[in-house]
């Protein structure tokens, strides 16, 4: 389970997240929209410790993340997985490296372990074959699908999805949603999506949280949401904001 | 009041040069603790000193041979004038190994290494390459900062070693062949003149300089920001900022080592 408690992040003097109070279950899937620049991704980055909270609290199974060592980090991070908006697959290394990657450093199986975890992972995100390719190969989709496949490489508990399907033209942003629904149904990790495409969110999503300035402003089911009467998440999810 | 804000602006560009002067140590403490715990990636490291070792040796070795032959001519035709020719040797070694090799060997490393390095990773950092590392509990310091020091620290004193000997037969070359000077006694003054020191010297000089020029580099590419404009602009910094750390660098090592 995730919890955020009164989290505040400023970026100098600029105010990104104010008193930001959340809950997660174990298997929920949970979608927080809003316009660009809003703070989405920054509420993933202090999640996966890539920031530092300026004020409140973040537990993840009770525990308290806000102040972590060296590690706490890794331990964390081996329960949480990123799915980064631009894939970031490491350029210098084939498809196979950058979904063993985590193994490796992890160090814990040897090489024909790794190996099966790399080809069920890629089958998984239907790339079977793909493991020799460098990611100048790949289409945009294929990143996006290699991405997911590294970060299930570990199998994490949690995975934070980071505009997942932005960029990519419709039919592999469905492909994308259908691996997603497939990996919460299965393998029933935690998800939060962070996104500013409805259709993901309403597809791929039980519960829907708006972001403005700092604050959440509406939470409710996808329903919910599209009958909200605040004027700003009815502009945002009609596309005027 | 312009005096003021003269002041003002001086003053917190002061703050501001001695804040990133900060973050700089603290990322060479980061890298040297980790070091010491034996964190050390040892094929990332071999990697990295051929890339920066092996690679640079042509340039450096050309642009040893050139500054050597070039400081002979200049040298060998004032010494021959004055009736000292046979000492263009014993000048042409102590110059080589305390000052010229090291210098060559610094600034051609600085401009190609350091540049290579800090777009290398200003690239992997606005490409969110470096958070994926950290999210998939890699650190940046052991997986990128770690083996690029170690790398630059030990092949900049052998990569010296070589445009010593090169630089030094250069002269040699166009001092017998140009300046006629006589090569047993270009040979003779360099062996009486040059001590080990001035060889050891100038080596760990260069040791400093692996530092100075691995920290600055990873440095500047692990704070860019914005894109391929921001890569550009850390890559230009990194080089301009790490050359002018070699020059005052070199300029006490010098005092220390040959006063």
């Amino acid at each position: 389970m995730i919890n955020l408690s009164k989290l505040t992040k400023y970026f100098g003097k600029l105010r990104v997240l104010e008193n930001v109070d959340l809950e997660v279950q174990h298997g929920e899937s949970v979608a927080v929209i809003g316009p660009s620049g809003c703070g989405k991704s920054t509420l993933l980055r202090l999640l996966i410790r890539l920031e530092d909270p300026t004020a409140g609290r973040i537990y993840v199974d009770r525990q308290d993340i806000s102040r972590l060592s060296d590690e706490g980090l890794i331990r964390l991070r081996s329960n949480i997985g990123m799915v980064f908006q631009s894939s970031a697959l490491f350029d210098s290394m084939n498809v196979y490296d950058n979904v063993a990657f985590a193994l490796h450093q992890r160090g814990k199986r040897n090489e024909d372990q790794i190996r099966r975890i790399v080809r069920e992972k890629l089958r998984l995100v239907e790339l079977e074959g793909t493991e020799d390719l460098m990611p100048d190969e790949l289409s945009g989709g294929m990143k996006r699908r290699v991405s997911i496949a590294r970060t299930l490489a570990f199998d994490p508990k949690i995975i934070l999805y980071d505009e997942p399907t932005t960029g990519l033209d419709p039919i592999t942003s469905v492909t994308i949603e259908d691996l997603m629904i497939k990996l919460s149904r299965e393998l029933k990790v935690t998800s939060i999506v962070v996104t500013h495409v409805m259709q993901t969110v309403y597809r791929t999503t039980k519960r829907i949280l708006m972001l403005h300035d700092g604050r959440f402003i509406e939470t409710g089911t996808p329903e919910q949401t599209k009958s909200s009467k605040d004027p700003i998440v009815k502009k945002f999810i009609t596309g005027g904001l | 009041m312009p005096y003021r804000e003269v002041a003002e602006t001086v003053g917190n560009r002061m703050i501001d040069i001695l804040e990133e002067l900060g973050r700089i140590t603290g990322l060479a403490g980061a890298a040297l603790r980790d070091i010491i715990r034996g964190k050390i990636n040892a094929k990332l490291t071999l990697d990295q000193m051929v890339k920066i070792g092996v690679d640079s040796l042509p340039l450096a070795l050309i642009t040893a041979a050139f500054i050597g032959m070039v400081f002979a001519v200049q040298i060998a035709s004032e010494f021959v004038r004055f009736g000292a020719g046979k000492f263009v040797g014993g000048v042409m070694s102590i110059a080589m190994a305390r000052e010229l090799g090291p210098a060559v060997t610094g600034i051609v490393v600085a401009a190609r290494v350091a540049a290579s390095i800090t777009a290398e990773i200003g690239t992997m950092k606005v490409s969110e390459q470096v958070d994926a590392l950290e999210s998939l509990g890699a650190s940046p310091i052991r997986y990128l900062v770690i083996p690029r020091l170690i790398a630059t620290t030990l092949m900049l004193p052998l990569l010296t070693v070589l445009t010593i000997i090169t630089g030094f037969f250069g002269g040699y070359l166009v001092a017998v062949t140009v300046s006629k000077i006589n090569g047993v006694q270009y040979m003779e003054t360099a062996q009486s003149l040059a001590s080990l020191w001035d060889v050891y010297g100038g080596l760990i000089k260069t040791a400093v300089f692996g530092v100075i020029i691995a920290i600055i580099s990873c440095y500047k590419g692990l704070t860019t920001r914005g894109g391929a404009k921001g890569v550009g602009e850390s890559t230009t910094s990194s080089v301009v900022i790490t050359l002018i750390s070699l020059f005052i660098v070199n300029y006490f090592l010098s005092i220390i080592f040959f006063k």
